[in-house]
Order: structure tokens, then sequence, then C-alpha cells
């Protein structure tokens, strides 16, 4: 901020001096209306993109569609939405606790510089960069193959946590690294022991950055569609199991529209799944 | 008091436990995908599966070159345009966006990084392909290109993907430009010089490594994209040098036949993403490197 408000003494200029110095610099007025281009370029796609799916998605949002069960005629997008919400409980519920236990281990109890922590976070950031598929390829091998659970839901639950494990484990660090260390002082003076610290003072103050963590997740979770598609597989029904198959809404947008039968219903999911990150980012 | 500090000792046990799962992962992770994916390569040959050129699963001919060609060429593709206009928009919301719409327009940029793959994948397959598509016939028409295509091109890959990456690049470059301290700015400015020169000669060559790591960063994201990808990449396991063409990546092969891959053929399917795999630890490695650099400057 401080750089904005020094730039604004240095640059006190009314429209006419800009003008004039555009005149005697063209080339820096070329640059800068490229600069405006590519920042309108960039949020006009966006616009385009959310307006152009939600304006041909509407129509087709019929009441068929959010039938129990689903039929090859009605396509319905109801066991997907389900499906979709035990993944993200499921993974939520396997990769919190890891991700911020292992976040107090790095704030709180690892001692700084020590090399065990330096392995943690090149490894917390290599996870980061792995790419879905190769996600996808592991839960395959590991959950679906060598543990014998076959497509099923908890096998893509597994799958997910490894995946979002770093998202939770940054966010929650960051949130922990950011509580004044008065906080602690203040608690251990009160003779209150390490553990009672972390989890009556620290972390209660860490929660807004936990959360935020949480919700990207979720994010990632419901528009998850490569990992899940060789681990949680593609049926498109409500299981009483998460042993069942299931396929959650990102992937059932897949199959639509890559089926090519059904296009319409394709879109009107676009519409839902759209609205659901939308709404998640809004949060 | 003995119990209390019994359970300290435990819940500092639990958390190492919880910290040690990561680094579980990314070694089970490499242990699964090479174990399985190295003997494949062994009985292809090592040279013959990454070098052949012709893939196909029925007559035991397991080529991966015109995948990672493919997968090079989409990269390539979603650099040339998400690079350019990545940056220039990094420049616009760290130096020019007025600061009432910052706001709005940053959540803007998070939203592009959280809209799912398919919906990239789904937009690209309704909109971009039949432009495409039109384009080619256009052209064809002229006798400007031979083969018209599709629609389900290099380009159109490259269209989607540069937009895919677009948030990676101006999260990174914008960060990185902020932590330049505003003397350097001043500076420059005070010496005459124009806003638009003391940012692009002052500003962003003092946020090089910044803006390479967002580079890198939005490599690997277009390397590893998949349903996008393969939605609209057309899928033919082949050699060519017409953007105009279809083409398939490595992360489209896995994904396209794994459905229905048995024996070598799986385990082929299991080497590319081992191929795939080694691509994005390099890249990480890349990373890794520049922001150890960018630390020690």
């Amino acid at each position: 901020m401080s750089n904005q408000t020094s730039v604004k003494m240095v640059n006190k200029t009314t429209l006419g001096d800009k003008l004039r110095t555009y005149l005697k610099h063209p080339g820096s007025f070329i640059v800068m209306l490229l600069v405006m281009l590519a920042a309108i370029i960039t949020f006009a796609v966006l616009i385009f993109l959310i307006a152009y799916i939600l304006i041909n998605g509407f129509p087709h949002i019929t009441p068929s569609l959010f039938s129990l069960e689903y039929t090859s005629e009605n396509a319905s997008v109801i066991p997907a939405l389900v499906n979709t919400i035990i993944m993200t409980v499921l993974s939520l519920v396997i990769a919190v606790p890891f991700g911020i236990f292992s976040a107090i281990f790095l704030v709180e109890y690892a001692p700084r510089g020590n090399k065990f922590v330096e392995i943690i976070r090149l490894t917390t950031e290599t996870l980061q960069g792995i790419p879905s598929i190769v996600y996808g390829l592991f839960g395959m091998l590991l959950f679906v193959n060598a543990l014998g659970w076959g497509f099923s839901l908890l096998a893509g639950a597994f799958t997910l946590a490894i995946m979002i494990l770093p998202l939770i484990m940054r966010n929650t660090e960051e949130a922990l690294k950011a509580v004044p260390d008065s906080y602690r002082e203040g608690s251990f003076g009160l003779g209150a022991g390490k553990l009672r610290t972390v989890f009556r003072i620290v972390l209660p103050s860490a929660i807004p950055g936990v959360l935020a963590g949480v919700i990207l997740a979720i994010g990632r979770i419901v528009g998850e569609t490569a990992a899940l598609m060789y681990t949680s597989g593609t049926v498109a029904q409500i299981q009483d199991s998460i042993m069942g198959s299931g396929r959650t809404l990102a992937l059932h947008m897949y199959n639509l529209s890559s089926e090519g039968l059904y296009m319409d219903q394709a879109y009107a999911t676009a519409v839902i799944l759209l609205i659901l990150v939308v709404g998640i980012n809004a949060l | 008091m003995k119990s209390k500090a019994w359970t300290e000792k435990f819940m500092q046990g639990v958390f190492f436990v919880a910290a040690c799962a990561s680094v579980l992962a990314v070694a089970l992770i490499c242990i699964f995908l090479f174990a399985n994916g190295i003997p494949a390569m062994r009985e292809i040959g090592f040279i013959k599966f990454i070098t052949g050129e012709i893939w196909r699963p029925n007559s035991d001919q397991f080529g991966i070159l015109p995948m990672i060609v493919g997968s090079l060429y989409v990269t390539a593709g979603a650099i040339i345009f998400g690079v350019p206009i990545g940056i220039l928009t990094s420049v616009f919301m760290a130096m020019y966006c007025p600061k009432q719409i910052y706001k709005p327009l940053k959540a803007a940029t998070e939203l592009l990084a959280g809209i799912p793959s398919v919906i990239y994948g789904f937009f690209g397959l309704v909109v971009v392909v039949p432009l495409i598509r039109e384009m080619g016939t256009a052209l064809h028409r002229v006798g400007l290109v031979k083969n018209p295509g599709n629609g389900n091109s290099i380009l159109t890959a490259s269209l989607i993907l540069g937009m895919m990456i677009l948030p990676t690049i101006i999260g990174t470059t914008e960060s990185a430009m902020r932590a330049v301290p505003s003397h350097y700015y001043e500076g420059s400015l005070a010496l005459g010089a124009t806003k638009e020169r003391s940012i692009f000669r002052v500003i962003i060559p003092a946020a090089k490594s910044g803006v390479i790591t967002g580079i890198v960063l939005g490599i690997g994201r277009a390397i590893g994209e998949t349903m996008a990808v393969i939605m609209i990449v057309g899928n033919q396991a082949r050699l060519t040098t017409s953007i105009l063409d279809g083409i398939r990546t490595l992360t489209g092969n896995i994904v396209i036949e794994m459905g229905y891959a048995t024996g070598l053929h799986r385990e082929a399917l299991i080497a590319t993403g081992v191929v795939l795999f080694v691509f994005i630890l390099i890249i990480n490695l890349c990373v890794a490197l520049l922001k150890r650099g960018a630390d020690h400057e």
C-alpha cells in the first residue's frame, strides 16, 4: 500500500499533463494501450465465458434434470450432485486433520531451519505441482488396485485428500504464523501448557485462515475430473455405500459433453457447476 | 501432572506423524508410478518408447513421441497466448488499476483460477472449436492451408490453455512486481522516464525471478492439463506440423485409453504417466531453484 501512496505523490499530474507526456513519448503511449488492451482481454474473456454458459444454459434447466434417478432420458444431475457432496465431505474429513496437524507441527513444534522441515516444504510444493491425472493414475494403482477397493467414492476421496493436503497445510501455516507471539507468551505466562496454548489460543485465532484453505480445497474438489475418472468411476447413481462407484458433477458434465448426445443437459450442468464454483469462490 | 506431560508428548508425536503425511504421499506416488511404469519401458525399450513415432497398441507398437511433441506444442502455444497477456494484465493490476475496481478485478482473476477445467473444455468445445473450424475452412478456400482441419486443433487447445494459465501468471507476476521497493520506481520517474519506461525498464527487470517463476508454473499447469485439452485437441496420435491439425497430449493418451487397456498396453499408459511425472518434477525443480535464487538476491 505504501507503494501506491508514494507513487501518487510523485505522480501528481493532471490528465492534460499525461496526454502531453504521451504525445512526447509515443512509445510509452503504445505500451500503455497494450497494457489496457491485455487487461480488457483478460476480463472480457472471463465475462464472456460466464455469460455464454449462463445464457445458453439457463433455458435448459428443466424439472426433469432434478429427478432423483438418473436415466438415459433425463440425464439428471441429482445423483452427481449428491456424490459431489459425499466426495467433498469425505476428502475434507481425511485431509483437514492431517493438514492442520502438520501445519501445527511446522509452525509450533519444529525447530527453525530443521532439515526435516525443509523436506516437508519441498514435498508439499511438489504435491502442489503434480497434475491431477497423475494423482488419478496413482489413486488407481494404490487404492483401486493394490488395496482392492475397486472404483469407489472412498478411493476417489483418498486421492483428492492427497491433492488438497498442500492447500490446507499452506493456508493453515500462514494463518498460524500470523498469530502474534504475545498470545502464546500470555498463555504460557498464565501457566497453560504447550498443547493447551495451541488448541485454545493459537488455533482459534487462526480459524479464518484455515477456513480459507478449506474453501479453496472445496473448489478444487468440486471441479476435479481427471483424478476421479479412474478412482471413483463414472456410475451415475446415488450409492448406498462409500465403497460404491459414483461420478461427481464435473465428471458427469464431462461425460455428457463427450458423449455428445446430451448437449442441452451438458449446458444446464455447466450452469449448475459454474454457479457452485462462483458461489464457493465468493465465500 | 505426569499424565499431562504424557499427553503433551503423545500429541507432539501425532503432529509429527501428520507432518510426515506429505512426505509419505510423494514417496508413495513415486514408488507406485515408477514400479508400474518402468517394467513396461524396459519391455518396450526405453529409447524405442520415447522416440517411437507410432502408437498402435493393437500391433504392440508403443512410441510416445507424438504425444510428447503434442504436449510441447500445446504448452508452447499456451505460453505464446498466455504469457504476454498475463504479464501485461499484471502490470495493469499492479500499476494502473484504480483502487475502486481493484478488489473485484482481483476476485475475477481468482475466479479464473477456480473455474473447473471441464468448463473451460466445454467452452472451447462449443465456442472456440467452431470458430477455428470456420477459420480453417476460410483459409483453405483461399489456398493458404492444405488441410482445413475440423476445429479440434493445436490452435484451439493453445487458446484455451492460454486462458487457463492466465491466473497463475498474473498472480505470481503481480506479487513479484509489488515486492519491488517503490524507490526504484520513484527514482526512475525522477530521472524523467515515463511511467511505462519505468515499469518495463526498472520494475519488471527487478521482478524478473518472480515473472519467470510465474511462467514456469504456467508451463507446469499447461503440460499437466487433461480434461480441457482432450475435449478440444482432436486426440490423434500423430506427428504434424500444422497448428490446425489435431494432436494428442501425454495426459490425453492416459485418459482416453486407460478405460479399456490391459496388459502391456495398460503398463505403457502408466509409463506415459511416468514420463509426464518426470517432466513435472523437472519443472518443480526449476521453480524451487528460481525461488532459492530469488531468496539469495
